[in-house]
């Protein structure tokens, strides 16, 4: 848990974290979306001490982020770096080896992770461990650094728009291996993007910055469903609000008892993608089956129409 | 890329005939200067004793008839190699072919030449012999620059010719020429100046690095120190080296009289202490300054990365910052290195010995020989230092640069 209190950070008369106090549930992905200059980067640098606040407290398990060297605090939480940061003059393994080195681990035990890792990130170890970083293209060279920042096992990971640099089909693969990676080890992620879909896509709760302060935050939901300052609803965009809706709720939420003819969606995938099969097919009704393929129901057009639209208790 | 080395333009011979021979260019320079080391410059001279104006030979006068003929055809089939455009290895077996063959020449000629049972006599190198020795070796240079060696190839090659030198100087094959003569009179003495010569040009390295090399870090952390320290070095930099030995005679002779211990270190007025701090002073600019330029270097983000990772700033400096500016920092110790190999001959002038006592006695006896015999293993040390050093920054910044040779 990370509790973020009363924080504000300011250059000369210049203050570019404004009062902003949240909690970071354990185990969970928090997105921070705000236009460019708003201090997102500065409060995720605050979180691992790399700037020291001008005022205000930061907790980590209940913990004063003060109360140990800002170097060992640094080693146990992931930081990947907005752009990739990774040591030119150290290949593509000695990267990824550098906290659990500085660390100290056994060199069995680094090698292991290290080609863990690479796995994971679908980089073959024995291609691209030995290469220096300049012989990777961007988007390999972001994954590293992402690997980097896993190396250690960290319990916090916080990442500053890493996947600025990858086309449209890599990034969407790459979220999905963070989603895993998030599961697998129970990380709790930090994580900056100007990607509204990207934020929707992996968030459990986002918050909006502008201007130094945190002027929303909460679960996608809520943010579409209530947005409480114009500037939150301009940067949700008014004809994306019913498809940001769609697109946060699994289909299996919508299922209903019944059956429909036609191929089936799964119940793991978004409101939005089952809306589109259905139009692209010309259907009213479409089967769910569980991951397993058991039949669950069918989700209507109707319904997912009714969800799409402005809750009643909406202001606008 | 390659291109802008090529120094062969092609152009024909025969202009609108159908035979092209193509030239090379700087080969056609090389050319033009061997010739004239072979047709209007002499090979040998054969003076009566060390001091008096000798006997100039050319290549035919001072070898047997076989040895002079076989030379000369030689040389002139390496010159077509130069003039030509062909394979650079070629040309640098030419080049190599016939460095060899001259060195061997003119020790032969020295046996040759002198009369037998006369010990007066002295066989050096004329002008012939030396213009020869640069145009083939500008010739090995621009095929090695062609060839493009990795580093360690070059540092191979330097071994070679080290190795070759080594085996002739022992074989005695040059032991009736001058130069020689003047050695065997003085072995002893040469390797101990040899010995000061060494020590002078490392040992005020080694403590310049010593030095400069933190003193660089700590103008690159504390950015009000940087202008300071860099002006100063350079107001230093711009004493001519004579004067800078004389200004360190008075301060020296006061620490030796003064302070308890110093003179028994050997610091004194005069002697090794002033060349060696004067080297040193002169060594510290090229230090300091490239180590604060590498360091500034360092790219931004990786110094971020590795304070975001959890280095603290000792490991950020030695792990992230030195690796990456070590390139330019080995490229001040080579200017350096150079510099205190050719600068430490001028020690002699104050009693700090080294090769420059052979050239400062040579010339005081109009005695050439004995003045190459002081310039010759300084020009070579200073040789062999600069293609080791240069090899190593090359093996060095690969990685940064993004041309890995791998
Ligand atoms: N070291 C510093 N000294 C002075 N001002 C700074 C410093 N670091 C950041 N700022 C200022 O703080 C503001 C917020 O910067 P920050 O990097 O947090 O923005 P950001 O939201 O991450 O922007 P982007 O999306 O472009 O990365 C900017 O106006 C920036 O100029
Ligand atoms: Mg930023």
């Amino acid at each position: 848990m990370i509790e973020i209190d009363a924080i504000t950070k300011r250059y000369d008369d210049n203050t570019v974290v404004d009062n902003v106090s949240m909690v970071i549930e354990p185990r969970t992905v928090t997105v921070i979306v705000g236009t460019s200059g708003s201090g997102k980067t500065t409060l995720l640098r605050m979180i691992n001490r790399l700037v020291e606040p001008t005022s205000g407290v930061i907790k980590l398990d209940g913990e004063d982020n003060r109360a140990i060297p800002g170097h060992e605090l640094r080693r146990r939480i992931g930081y990947a770096i907005q752009g990739h940061g990774l040591f030119p003059h150290r290949t593509v393994a000695q990267n990824i080896a550098t906290v659990p080195t500085l660390l100290g681990w056994e060199k069995s035990r680094i090698d292991a992770k290290v080609d863990e890792l690479l796995t994971l990130f679908q980089l073959d170890p024995k291609t691209f461990g030995p290469r220096y970083p300049h012989e990777l293209s961007g988007g390999q060279q972001q994954r590293v650094g992402v690997a980097r920042a896993l190396a250690a096992e960290p319990n916090v990971l916080l990442m500053d728009e890493p996947y600025g640099a990858l086309d449209p089909i890599i990034r969407a693969k790459a979220q999905e291996d963070l989603l895993a990676i998030q599961k697998h080890f129970g990380t709790t992620i930090v994580l900056v993007t100007h990607d509204m879909n990207e934020a929707f896509h992996l968030a459990d709760k986002i918050a909006v910055m502008d201007k130094g302060r945190v002027l929303q935050y909460g679960p996608p939901e809520e943010l579409v469903r209530a947005p409480e300052t114009p500037f939150v609803e301009t940067l949700i965009g008014d004809t994306e609000r019913p498809f940001r809706l769609l697109a946060i709720a699994k289909a299996g939420a919508a299922a209903e008892p019944g059956e429909a003819e036609g191929e089936p969606i799964r119940e793991d995938k978004t409101q939005q993608e089952a809306l589109a099969d259905l139009l692209w097919t010309g259907r009213s009704a479409l089967p769910v089956v569980s991951a397993s393929g058991a039949p669950m129901g069918r989700v209507t057009l109707d319904a997912l129409l009714k969800r799409a639209t402005r809750p009643s208790g909406s202001a606008r | 890329m390659t291109e802008v080395f090529q120094a062969g333009l092609p152009f024909g011979l025969f202009p609108g005939g159908g035979l092209k021979i193509r030239f090379d260019k700087l080969g056609i320079v090389i050319a033009i200067i061997a010739a004239s080391g072979l047709v209007f410059s002499t090979f040998a001279v054969l003076k009566p004793n060390r001091i008096l104006q000798g006997q100039a030979k050319t290549i035919l006068e001072a070898l047997p008839a076989w040895a002079g003929y076989g030379l000369l055809i030689l040389l002139i089939a390496a010159i077509a190699a130069a003039l030509f455009r062909t394979s650079p290895w070629i040309k640098l077996i030419a080049a190599a072919a016939s460095l060899t063959a001259l060195a061997l020449a003119i020790g032969y000629a020295a046996g040759f030449l002198t009369p037998a049972g006369n010990t007066y006599a002295r066989v050096s190198p004329a002008s012939g012999f030396w213009i020869l020795i640069f145009a083939f070796a500008l010739l090995a240079a621009d095929a090695l620059t062609r060839l493009q060696p990795p580093p360690w190839m070059r540092v191979l090659f330097l071994c070679i010719t080290a190795i070759g030198i080594a085996a002739l100087l022992f074989s005695g094959s040059w032991n009736g020429l001058s130069i020689m003569k003047e050695y065997a009179g003085r072995a002893d003495v040469f390797w101990t100046e040899a010995g000061k010569h060494v020590t002078l040009a490392l040992g005020s390295l080694f403590a310049a690095a010593l030095v400069g090399l933190p003193l660089g870090i700590l103008c690159h952390r504390v950015s009000s120190l940087r202008a300071g320290v860099l002006n100063t070095l350079n107001l230093v930099q711009t004493i001519p080296s004579i004067a800078l030995f004389g200004i360190l005679i008075g301060p020296l002779a006061w620490v030796a009289l003064n302070v308890p211990g110093a003179a028994a270190l050997g610091i004194r007025g005069i002697g090794m202490a002033p060349a060696f701090v004067a080297l040193f002073l002169y060594s510290l600019l090229p230090i300091v300054a490239n180590t604060v330029v590498g360091l500034a270097g360092v790219p931004r983000e990786a110094n971020d990365a590795a304070r975001g990772i959890g280095m603290t700033d000792r490991q950020r400096l030695f792990q992230v910052e030195f690796p990456l500016a070590l390139p330019v920092i080995l490229t001040a110790i080579r200017i350096v290195l150079v510099q205190n190999i050719g600068m430490a001959t001028i020690a002699a002038l104050i009693g700090g010995g080294g090769f420059g006592v052979f050239v400062f006695q040579g010339i005081g006896q109009t005695a050439m020989d004995l003045v190459l015999l002081g310039a010759v293993p300084t020009v070579a040390l200073a040789f062999a230092a600069a293609v080791v050093l240069d090899a190593l920054i090359e093996m060095n910044s690969r990685v940064p640069n993004g041309v890995s040779a791998a």
